[in-house]
Order: structure tokens, then sequence, then C-alpha cells
């Protein structure tokens, strides 16, 4: 099958900050890839390049046999890519149903302006979907309330089924479970995951824990000093000695095993 | 089915309609000003929606009606059908143009901004001898498809009618538009443009569109004001008339279409009873008005329309 996506010979630098160099990699459709890697180690300069945030200093960036190489970042939303924020992003003073519909009406509208202008919000169509997703996020019981009084679980629920509103192809989630509680975060990945899949989408997620990474990612990205020096089974990698030694570290990865 | 506050603003309109001409002159004059004034309250609303708050919006207004002063005097043309739409069209050509600079500004930096467009327009008026400097100029009658009536009673009514019949479109347009994505997208643009951006929306472009509009609607509104006065002076480019559709604004609140044109109504009244009760200081007595709104109806007049619904609602779900 061919590739959803493809990163050739990527390097973003800042002057003469490196940010990001020789990134090379292809990801099949449906596959849920973990990113790893210290701070400033090029993890977010990388999505920030996918999602057109960042033009790439060097390299091309394919998105199913389509150079999107440095185009704008609606453009690459358009075609089908879009982005989960670590902090989420919402519309806190309307409703999670308020919020969901805008999200689904931009996405069946297309984004663009004249169509914006003459669709109607509360089209029959949009209201069904915009349901359908609270439903499949499990978050159909906050329904009506204003988004600024939800938990921060909800909250990175309500901000990933905006996200995936109108389809797309891949997803890229920045930190999904950051600011969340541990005994929440197995719970709220659980969700998140089994609805990605059920929408047959393909994720990156970059993510800080490693048991995550390990429970979720079918395939792991190292990143080191804006390099990617690991990119495997998620289970090897985070055996490796070198990577528990620049990233993971090994404390956290006994305290892993001893839960486990 | 026909949505419940469009049934009631129909027959608002037509009894306003009905009635209106037979009262004295003096209140068809003043509420034929007052609605058309209200087409630039209507613009207005639709960008305090979104959080922006425009202090010059009497550059549209004043090249509306410029523009049909402008064509009566010199070309020939008098059919105001005809003369209103180019009217629109220049404004809606101008705030296309400055869209380009004001849509990328927010907040305090895009109240500045369109308030010093403004003043360049005044300066230009009062400085431009032909266009009769500070004096300004008389306005000529216009002809409805070819019809002159004679000044008095038919004039000021077929006139009123005119400027209703816009209105009523305006209206119509403007809350189908609050219904559509982009219309009701205003309070997600004042809570989050980034949410919008990686959505797929360019907020810039959103607020550009809202600009074009309001200008239209601001041009539409000077022209059949300038209609109403008969006159054009440099006044209506001044950024007091940007302060006062922004007063108007405040008492009428964003909540519904129908509060632009009561608010736009109260206002031309209340400063009318200002003048005869307190020639020299009626100021103050509409300050001391804004002041009352701000304290007791901080969402303006619509609110009470809003606030008379949700009792309604409330005393129905009761009787169930």
């Amino acid at each position: 099958m061919n590739a959803i996506l493809t990163a050739r010979d990527l390097e973003k630098a800042f002057g003469s900050l490196v940010a990001a160099r020789d990134i090379n990699v292809v990801v099949p459709p449906l596959q849920t890839v973990g990113i790893i890697g210290a701070n400033g180690a090029g993890k977010t300069t990388f999505v920030n390049m996918i999602t057109g945030h960042l033009r790439p200093s060097k390299g091309s960036i394919h998105f199913e046999d389509r150079d999107i190489t440095g185009l704008p970042s609606r453009m690459i939303t358009r075609l089908g890519i879009t982005l989960s924020f670590q902090v989420a992003q919402i519309f806190p003073s309307l409703t999670v149903f308020d919020n969901m519909c805008a999200a689904t009406a931009i996405a069946r509208a297309g984004g663009g302006l004249l169509a914006t202008a003459l669709t109607p919000l509360h089209a029959p169509d949009t209201l069904a979907e915009a349901e359908a997703a609270l439903e499949l996020f499990r978050i159909a019981q906050y329904r009506n309330l204003l988004a600024a009084t939800l938990p921060q679980g909800v909250r990175k629920l309500l901000d990933i089924a905006m996200a995936v509103a109108g389809s797309p192809r891949l997803l890229l989630l920045d930190e999904p479970t950051s600011g969340i509680s541990i005994e929440e975060k197995f719970g709220l990945m659980d969700v998140v995951m089994s609805a990605l899949k059920a929408r047959r989408i393909t994720v990156l997620f970059v993510e800080h824990d490693m048991d995550i990474v390990e429970r979720y990612a079918d395939r792991v990205l190292a990143f080191y000093d804006g390099a990617v020096i690991a990119d495997g089974d998620p289970v090897e990698t985070l055996e490796n000695p070198r990577i528990q030694e620049l990233i993971s570290g090994p404390k956290l990865k006994t305290e892993a095993a001893r839960r486990a | 089915m026909i949505p419940r506050s469009l049934s009631i603003g129909a027959l608002a309109f037509i009894v306003v309609a009905i009635a209106g001409p037979f009262f004295p002159a003096w209140l068809i004059s003043l509420a034929t000003v007052a609605f058309a004034n209200a087409l630039v309250v209507l613009g207005l609303i639709i960008l305090w929606r979104s959080g922006l708050v425009p202090f010059g919006q009497a550059l549209y207004y004043a090249i509306g009606a410029y523009t049909v002063a402008l064509i009566g005097r010199y070309s020939g043309v008098h059919d105001i059908f005809f003369m209103v739409v180019v009217a629109a069209l220049l404004a809606a050509l101008t705030a296309y143009l400055t869209g380009l600079l004001l849509a990328r500004y927010r907040e305090i930096f895009f109240a500045m901004l369109s308030l010093a467009m403004s003043m360049i327009l005044y300066g230009i008026l009062v400085k431009t001898e032909t266009l009769g400097s500070t004096d300004g100029f008389h306005v000529e009658a216009p002809r409805w498809l070819g019809y002159a009536p004679a000044a008095g009673w038919m004039r000021r009514a077929i006139l009123f009618w005119t400027v209703l019949a816009f209105d009523g479109a305006a209206a119509l347009l403007v809350s189908l538009y609050f219904r559509s994505i982009a219309g009701s997208l205003a309070a997600a643009m004042r809570d989050n443009e980034i949410r919008l951006e990686f959505l797929g929306i360019s907020v810039n472009r959103l607020i550009h569109l809202n600009l074009v509009i309001a200008g239209t609607l601001a041009g539409i509104g000077g022209a059949l004001a300038a209609f109403a006065v008969e006159h054009v002076d440099p006044d209506m480019s001044y950024w007091t008339t940007s302060g006062g559709f922004v007063f108007v604004t405040v008492l009428a609140g964003s909540g519904s279409v129908a509060a632009a044109f009561a608010g736009s109504f109260v206002f031309e009244l209340l400063k009318s009873i200002a003048y005869d009760l307190l020639p020299g200081t009626w100021q103050m007595f509409l300050g001391a008005a804004l002041l009352l709104t701000i304290l007791f109806l901080p969402e303006g007049l619509g609110s009470l329309l809003l606030r008379h619904r949700r009792t309604l609602k409330a005393i129905r779900a009761a009787g169930r």
C-alpha cells in the first residue's frame, strides 16, 4: 500500500541553530506512530513542518503522493491533516455541542469563505454528525455545558474530537496526556485510540510518558538533537540502552516494569 | 417553519410602514433618518459580535451620502434605486480596500486605525472647495423610477417607505447571515482564533468579509440619510458621527437585529428631545442615557426583548 506520509531529507534551521535534520520517515496508512525525545530534540519542529506551521529549510513532505512542502496550514488542513494541541484549543464561551457543531460545519463546508457564509450552521446533517462525534468520544453527557467549565480530560477529548471533525486521514496529536492525572491517562487514551481506529485515521503522537507510548504505538520515532536516532518497534526501541540513556531514562522504565 | 422572531419582526415592520406616514411631519423625518442610520448600526452589530468596535464607520456613511449627492448634482441621473446601489458599491469597494489593512488588527488598534481612516476623508472633504468645504451642499430630490413626487407629505411618505424597504431587506439578509456558519462564528472568533485557523478558517478573511458587509450597510445608510436630510457636509465623516453609531450600538445591544432599528429610533428621539429641553447642554442628557443603559441594561435594549421572550418561555413551561 502507498505511504500516507513521506518525509525526505527534512531539515529546519533557525539561523545557525539546526532544530531538525536528515529526517527520513515513511508512514503507511492506519499506523499509530509515537514520537519521543527530550525537550528541544526536534519533535515539535517535525510536527510543525507537517502541519505547515513551519516551512522546512530543506527536504520535502508528501501526503498521499502529493507534495505539501511549504503549503500554508489552512490548505494542509483542508487536504486532510489535522492537529490536536498540547493545550486544548476550544471555544470556552460556547457549549460542548456548539463547539462540535462549529468544527463539524466548517469541515463540511470545506473552510471556503463563501461556502461558510452561505451554509446554515445548524443543518440537520451537521447536527447528526456532531452528536455522533460526542458519542464516539464519550463526552455526550457534557453536551450542554459551557466548554470553559469542563475538567481537563474532557477538554482534551473535545479538542481531539474537533480536530477530527470531517474525518481527516492523518492526525497529529501533541502530547495528548499532558496535564492529565496518571489515573486518568489510560482511560483517556483508550477512548481516543479506539475512536481514531473507528474513523480509520493514521496517528502521529508526541508523548513523554513511555508507558503510553509502549501501550498505544505501533512504532516509535526517537528524536535526539534534531535527528531521528531510532525508528522501530516500541518495545525494542524503549529497551535500547542508548534510548534509555538519552531519552526515556532507566528510572522511568523500571517504574513502568514494576507496575506491569 | 418560520421562526417566531421573524414573524414578530414582519408584523412590526408592517405596522410601522402603515402607521408611519400618518404621524406628524417632524416625527416621520426623524424616523426616516433614524431608520437609515439603523443600517450603519446593523453593520456595527456584526462587527461587535466578534469583538471589534470601529470608531470610523462614518467613513462609509459619508461616502454613501456624498456619492448620491454628487450623482444628483452632476450626472443628471436622479433615480433613487440606481444612486443607492452605486453608493453601496462604492462603500463596499472602500471597505474592501481599508479592510486589507484593518482586518489584521484587533481591539484598540483596530478602533484607532478605523478612526484614523475616517479622519482622512474628513480632511479631504473639509479642504475641497468643489465639494462645498465645511458647509457641504444641498442634495437634490430623487425620483422613483421616473416618478417625482412633489415636496411635502407624499415625498416624505415615499422616502420613508423606501428606507423601510431597504431596512427590511437588510434585516432579513443579516438574520440569514447570523444563521450561517461564518455569521455564527463571532463568539468563536473572540474565543480562540488559533482553533479556527486549524479548522481551516482564515480569521482575517472572515473579519474582512464582515468589514465589507458592515461598510456596505453604512454606505446605504448614508445614502438614504442624505436624501432624508437633503444636505451633506463633512460632519457626516467626523469621528463624533462614528461615536454616535457606537453609542446606538451600545444602546441597542448585539442580541438581535430588531434592536438596531429600535435603538436608532430611541437615540434620534432622545437627541431631539434633549435639543428642545437643554439647547446648550443636550450632550449631558445623552451621556446620562448611555450611563443608565450601561448600568441597568448592559446588553442593550435588545435584552428587554430577549428577557421578555425568556419569561414567556418560562411561563409556558410552568403551565405545562
